[in-house]
């Protein structure tokens, strides 16, 4: 895979649970961050590509008051979304753009202030994010279908609950040292069993917070990061992939189809293999989405990624660490922030500027960003 | 219109598959097959996306089935809150995939993947129409 694309900057906001200012003013701060790493001013911004979750957003077409804060007209600005994976979904088509040479820099930048709207508002949405013909009048909710995963590979794998907590607790070791993240208390894994149980089997600590939060990541082309920046890091392969939205199209519950297409495909443009991997940022929106990425990734074969926990294989140190910022369990999941921020991370991983956090050593790193409940899957390789 | 009254609260009235609420209400669960390459569908379409055809006929979905997964709710959407907890499951009956609840009066304790069910029209308290698992 040649080195033809890079990403040459990154920014994250803090994500807050409940930030006091407007989305214009959340979104400037990625914004800042990731045009001061880059170095470049809004001038060499050739297009920007805004992502959020629209339900949550007050304001109407996001991203024409986003870009005009950000100082990026007259340049062309259009939204993207695919619920949780909008921003990995930006960054595909800015990859695209980039790469067909119709711009040389891109802004991606995504975004979401899940407060906009009141906790009631928030609960008639929820319920709304599955076919509303046929699966929405039962009382349906993202948590359930996830959960409905959960036993569906207890019954198949016999993995457990513990198995789950003990993937909270790894959350929450990380999530204590990253100063972005929402929850940064460490919790035991007596702690994670005994909290309440939400939708059987998971439980209150096996599911991410809603925060508030933006993420910015820049795209340029290999003429233009050799040209303004000192650390490019490149693009090797990007897989994308979608699944029935409604459960009854599935062949099984007890994996993720979508993410395992997306990973193939990212492999097969890298060149490489999952054993070649030295850092995952993995969709963790709950506990039992990390344990269900293990296999899709190949991490682990099918049923066998609960040895990768209970062996500390995902903690920094062991064969593949994943989600070593304290991921979305532990940061929050302000939706269409997500996947930027897992990108920032596997970047700042991979220029080794990650502190704490770091991975030594690590050369390629690896984005698994799933929207919906294994609906859109993206897979995005990442290396130096 | 007719398909608002499906289910413990609807979303959507306007459909051409709302003879499903027909059926629910003669006691009867069905699914649509496509008259030209036999494609069956659960839920009901009016549309065959293997084929293109928009001509399809009902066929009706008996159990017994095989509990795929299920989880205990405890919590709700806006418009469930007097259901808690409920059941929600996906069942298969022979290749064709059901999504729904479990009658409210099988106990926790007897509920397992792989166990048998049936599938039961009922009449939601609100007077909504639906259907439900059964032992």
């Amino acid at each position: 895979m040649p080195k033809d694309v890079a990403i040459i900057g990154v920014g994250q906001s803090t994500f807050y649970r409940g930030y006091q200012g407007s989305i214009k003013e959340l979104a400037f701060e990625a914004f800042r961050e990731a045009m001061q790493d880059a170095g470049i001013g809004a001038a060499d911004i050739g297009a920007s590509i805004v992502c959020s979750a629209p339900e949550y957003d007050s304001q109407r077409s996001p991203s024409g008051i986003i870009a005009e804060y950000l100082g990026l007209n007259p340049q062309p600005t259009f939204a993207i979304e695919s619920v949780c994976s909008a921003s990995t979904s930006g960054l595909r088509a800015a990859y695209a753009l980039v790469k067909s040479g119709l711009h040389d820099v891109v802004l991606v930048l995504g975004f979401q202030k899940m407060s906009e709207i009141s906790s009631a508002d928030s609960q008639e949405r929820m319920g709304r994010g599955a076919d509303i013909m046929w699966e929405s009048p039962f009382g349906t909710m993202m948590p359930a279908c996830y959960a409905m995963h959960a036993s569906a590979h207890f019954a198949k794998y016999g993995s457990t609950e513990k198995d789950l907590a003990m993937i909270r607790v790894k959350s929450t070791k990380y999530g204590a040292i990253n100063e972005k993240a929402v929850y940064r208390k460490e919790l035991t894994l007596e702690d994670a069993l005994a909290a309440p149980v939400v939708t059987s089997p998971l439980k209150k600590f096996d599911c991410c917070a809603n925060a508030d939060g933006a993420s910015c990541v820049i795209v340029a082309s290999k003429d233009k990061a050799k040209e303004i920046s000192k650390k490019p890091v490149w693009f090797m392969g990007l897989g994308a992939a979608t699944a029935s939205m409604t459960l009854t199209g599935r062949d099984n519950l007890y994996a993720i189809a979508c993410a395992k297409k997306a990973a193939q495909e990212a492999y097969a443009m890298a060149g490489i293999s999952p054993q070649d991997i030295d850092v995952a940022e993995v969709h963790d929106c709950f506990t039992i989405a990390e344990l269900l990425a293990y296999e899709a990734l190949g991490f682990a074969e099918p049923g066998k990624g609960v040895e990768l926990i209970r062996d500390g294989q995902t903690y920094i140190g062991g064969k593949i660490p994943v989600n070593v910022d304290g991921g979305l369990l532990s940061k929050g999941h302000p939706i269409g922030a997500t996947g930027g921020s897992q990108v920032r991370t596997i970047v700042m991983q991979l220029r080794e500027e990650a502190g704490a956090m770091q991975v030594p050593g690590a050369e390629i790193g690896l984005v698994h960003n799933i929207g919906g409940v294994g609906v859109y899957g993206n897979v995005i390789i990442l290396g130096r | 219109m007719g398909f608002e009254k499906f289910g413990r609260r609807s979303f959507t009235s306007q459909t051409k598959v709302a003879p499903f609420v027909d059926y629910l209400e003669k006691g009867e669960l069905r699914g649509t097959r496509c008259k030209s390459c036999g494609k069956q569908y659960f839920p009901p379409r009016a549309d065959c996306a293997a084929c293109l055809s928009n001509e399809m006929e009902w066929y009706k979905i008996e159990g017994p089935g095989t509990l795929i997964s299920f989880t205990r709710a405890g919590f709700a959407p806006t418009g469930f809150e007097e259901d808690v907890p409920y059941t929600l499951a996906l069942v298969d009956f022979n290749g064709t995939k059901v999504f729904g609840r479990l009658e409210k009066d099988i106990p926790e304790a007897e509920v397992s993947v792989g166990m048998q069910l049936k599938v039961t029209p009922c009449t939601l308290s609100n007077g909504q129409l639906s259907y439900e698992f059964v032992k």
